[in-house]
């Protein structure tokens, strides 16, 4: 009975892949465990392993062709003296799981493509009119940023767990290595407390450390350094001691990796003076903060998210540019509501704010970009013209940036709020790793839909 | 106390053969009295209420940072725990600034916002003054890790306490510090307690350098109250990471006669244990002794030298009550560079 092989899923966040190379020919036999095929994803090249023996009867995906969805039939093994154009048999039951798991497990909005994103706004981007645009991914950006930072300034240096020989877990740091050898980039054991306090010495000692923690869930190991001691020095030091670093990381949900791996620490950096913290959304943001977080002489924390890694937007096509901090983005302008966001929070918003168009309801949607400094103005400026707002983050909702704003808002607008603020945010649980729970725990667009409905009383 | 110097080369340390100038011994005489003498002045001014919070004196230690600043050049850096004001005026940090700011005041290093704690001085390559118990050991390493970086000979001094050689990060610092053959100096000054917790009753390794012998680090026990001994000890050291050899670690066998801190009754301890090492083992004592048995110096030159280290720590009181209180509008300047 012929068995069609499927396009396997080869980490927590894959939704595509391009089938680099088949190593079997067809009519080959094949054995369980042998490597058939080196499949790509956009964090590296994986040899792919047959489960089931037979013969290669027909190859259904070409070498070299991408964008092969997760779980397309690829390769179709026959018996000996089966007919190859024989239809398959019923996919296995394990195949029919992972395919279940596989649609599961993207966030409410991963199923939106990966092409980029436009602007709704008149509001004046961050860089002159008619420059020409590129389109890039979020991890090709970050990687932008880091080498043309290093290539300028020689005391830039980035090190981390397999930022080096691996290319970066994530492939962010892919090819630095190459570019700017193991003195500039730094593998280190897995100690995150350890180097970060030798960071932390290092950026005193002259350097422009940037630390790379493979997710923010490891920065725990090393909080201290970063709060007493890179945050809290050039007060302690009556303005002697600055510390020119930057944390930077995935942080937040990825896609079901549990607990321990899934939390969103916007809030907790952000509450601590002395941090600088930013949380790009696009890649023209990822880009042009960080660079600008690498030039800052203050400690900066810099979220990123494994799920928009791969996302695509358009990106100045300039050899140098930078975004200010503290200076949000109105990404589409609205007068019936303000939605106010950071991160991939910005996905649940934009794609909320589109379904509410079609409601007839115009809302306003603010990206945050920096958590600290943060910028008041732009957000009172446009609750003054709405007068009414929902704030949105993956977070926990205790003490979160949502639980601030909408404090903040209450002390500084309170006359012009025709409706409580209200806040959607990750639920307050830790992060379940069942595919149904995993989703009811993060925001939902449905559930931003609700809170903007609600507050225009429709 | 078991300590040896595993470096008898030069004969130092009992004194007897030793080489050292007149004007060598002096100089530690001066700077380990200026030591006592300010630790001795700001004990008084904590119970004067002048000096707030936490305040964690040396008195006791001074050869330990005497000796080893002996052994440094311009550009070597030193970083430390909270027991700090010992370290800042032996690196030539002035009086007046330090006692200024342990009172809180606008003359103080951090201008009164960073305490006894927390002072720094980019001038005199002195990175801190940490609180957290452990946390300036990766750091020191990351000093080390810049200069190397840059190519220099530059060493750095990272002092920490046997209460800290428990803390896990100062085993990630001296895995990464061997690694990269870092030019770092672990100084463990092993006063015997931590708090009020006993070397013994917190570990059965007791032997702290050796615990460096499992990551490739050489080290050595050094009697911490000689300040011969430890300068030998420390010119050594500051040879093997000049020449690019990686770390070192010099375990100080020293003691504190003062408590942990101001409000520490020391009940861990007998007053005879305390009254015996001052008895045999007084660092400055010791250099007195030296200065006088080999008619280096006489009763009354080392007068002279008490009576202008008297008049320098009291001019730092006076300049620490006199300054004023920093202005409200520096609540919020230097939060960010």
């Amino acid at each position: 009975m012929a068995i069609d092989v499927l396009m396997p899923a080869l980490s927590p966040t894959m939704e595509e892949g391009t089938l680099a190379k088949w190593l079997v020919a067809e009519g080959d036999a094949v054995k369980s465990g042998q490597i058939i095929a080196e499949i790509e994803t956009d964090k590296a090249t994986m040899e792919f392993e047959a489960v089931d023996e037979g013969i290669v009867g027909k190859i259904l995906v070409a070498a070299g062709t991408s964008g092969v969805k997760v779980n397309e039939p690829i390769l179709r093994l026959i018996e000996a003296g089966e007919d190859a154009n024989a239809a398959p048999a019923p996919v296995a039951e394990k195949a029919v799981a992972e395919k279940a798991v596989a649609a599961k497990a993207a966030p409410a909005v991963a199923a939106s493509t990966s092409a980029a994103v436009a602007v709704v706004s008149k509001a004046s981007p961050d860089w002159p009119a008619g420059t020409p645009m590129k389109t890039m991914t979020v991890r090709e950006a970050l990687r932008e940023a880091m080498a043309e930072e290093m290539r300028a300034n020689p005391n830039v240096m980035l090190m981390g767990e397999e930022v080096g020989e691996y290319q970066g877990a994530y492939k962010i740091s892919q090819g630095l290595l190459d570019e700017f050898g193991p003195k500039r980039v730094v593998d280190t054991p897995i100690t995150e407390m350890g180097f970060t306090g030798i960071a932390v010495g290092a950026a005193w000692g002259g350097l422009n450390p940037i630390v790379e923690f493979m997710t923010f869930n490891f920065s725990l190991q090393a909080i201290d350094h970063i709060l007493n001691s890179a945050a809290k020095t050039n007060y302690m030091s009556g303005g002697q001691l600055g510390c020119p670093i930057v944390f930077r990381g995935a942080n937040g949900a990825a896609a079901r990796v549990g607990a321990q791996h899934s939390q969103d620490f916007a809030a907790w950096y952000a509450s601590v003076p002395g941090l600088k913290v930013v949380m790009p959304y696009s890649a023209a943001d990822a880009k042009g903060l960080l660079k600008q977080a690498i030039r800052d002489p203050n400690p900066v924390v810099f979220l990123e998210n494994e799920i928009m890694y791969g996302q695509s937007f358009e990106v100045p096509d300039l050899p140098d540019f930078t975004i200010p901090f503290s200076k949000a983005r109105i990404w589409r302008e609205g007068t019936d509501a303000t939605i106010v966001s950071f991160g991939i929070g910005m996905r649940y918003a934009l794609e909320a704010a589109d379904l509410l168009a079609k409601d007839g309801i115009s809302v306003e949607v603010i990206d945050l970009r920096t958590l600290r400094p943060l910028d008041y103005d732009t957000v009172l400026a446009s609750i003054q013209k709405t007068n009414r707002c929902v704030c949105v983050e993956e977070g926990f909702p205790v003490a979160s940036m949502s639980d601030h704003l909408a404090s903040t808002i209450m002390q500084r607008a309170f006359d012009y709020l025709d409706a409580p603020v209200i806040t959607c945010t990750g639920k307050d649980v830790p992060m379940p790793y069942a595919a149904n729970l995993e989703k009811l725990a993060l925001v939902t667009t449905a559930e931003v839909v609700a809170a903007v409905k609600s507050v225009c009383y429709r | 106390m078991a300590a040896k110097s595993t470096t008898p080369d030069t004969g130092a340390t009992d004194g007897k053969k030793s080489n050292v100038s007149k004007d060598e011994l002096l100089k530690y005489y001066r700077e380990m009295l200026l030591i006592r003498r300010f630790e001795e002045k700001a004990g008084q001014l904590y119970g004067m209420g002048l000096i707030g919070g936490f305040c964690h004196l040396y008195i006791g230690q001074e050869a330990v940072v005497v000796g080893l600043e002996a052994c440094t050049k311009e550009g070597d850096k030193r970083v430390t725990s909270y027991r700090d004001h010992g370290h800042m005026l032996a690196c030539g940090m002035e009086a007046n600034g330090v006692m200024a700011e342990l009172t809180g005041r606008e003359g103080g290093y951090s201008r009164g916002k960073g305490g006894s704690m927390h002072m720094f001085s980019r001038e005199k390559h002195f990175y801190g003054g940490h609180g957290i118990v452990g946390a300036q050991v990766p750091i020191g390493a990351g000093l080390a890790f810049a200069d190397r970086y840059k190519g220099n000979d530059n060493v750095t001094f990272t002092y920490f306490g046997d209460g800290a050689a428990n803390q896990g990060q100062v085993y990630e610092a001296y895995n990464m510090a061997e690694l990269w053959d870092l030019p770092v100096i672990f100084v463990i000054e092993n006063n015997g307690y931590a708090m009020g917790t006993s070397v013994k009753r917190s570990t059965k390794s007791t032997s702290l350098y050796g615990r460096g012998l499992a990551y490739g680090i050489p080290g050595e026990q050094v009697d911490g109250m000689d300040v011969l001994a430890v300068k030998a000890a420390g010119e050594a050291a500051v040879a093997h990471c000049r020449a690019g050899k990686g770390p070192y670690i010099l375990e100080m066998m020293t003691y504190r006669y003062r408590g942990h801190s101001m409000s520490d009754p020391a009940k861990y301890r007998t007053r005879e244990e305390v009254e015996k090492m001052k008895a045999e083992k007084d660092a400055i004592e010791h250099v007195r002794d030296l200065l006088l048995g080999a008619g280096l110096a006489n009763e009354d030159e080392l007068k002279a030298i008490d009576k202008q280290i008297k008049d320098v720590v009291n001019a730092s009181a006076e300049f620490a009550k006199e300054s004023p209180e920093p202005s409200v509008s520096e609540l919020y300047t230097d939060i960010y560079a």
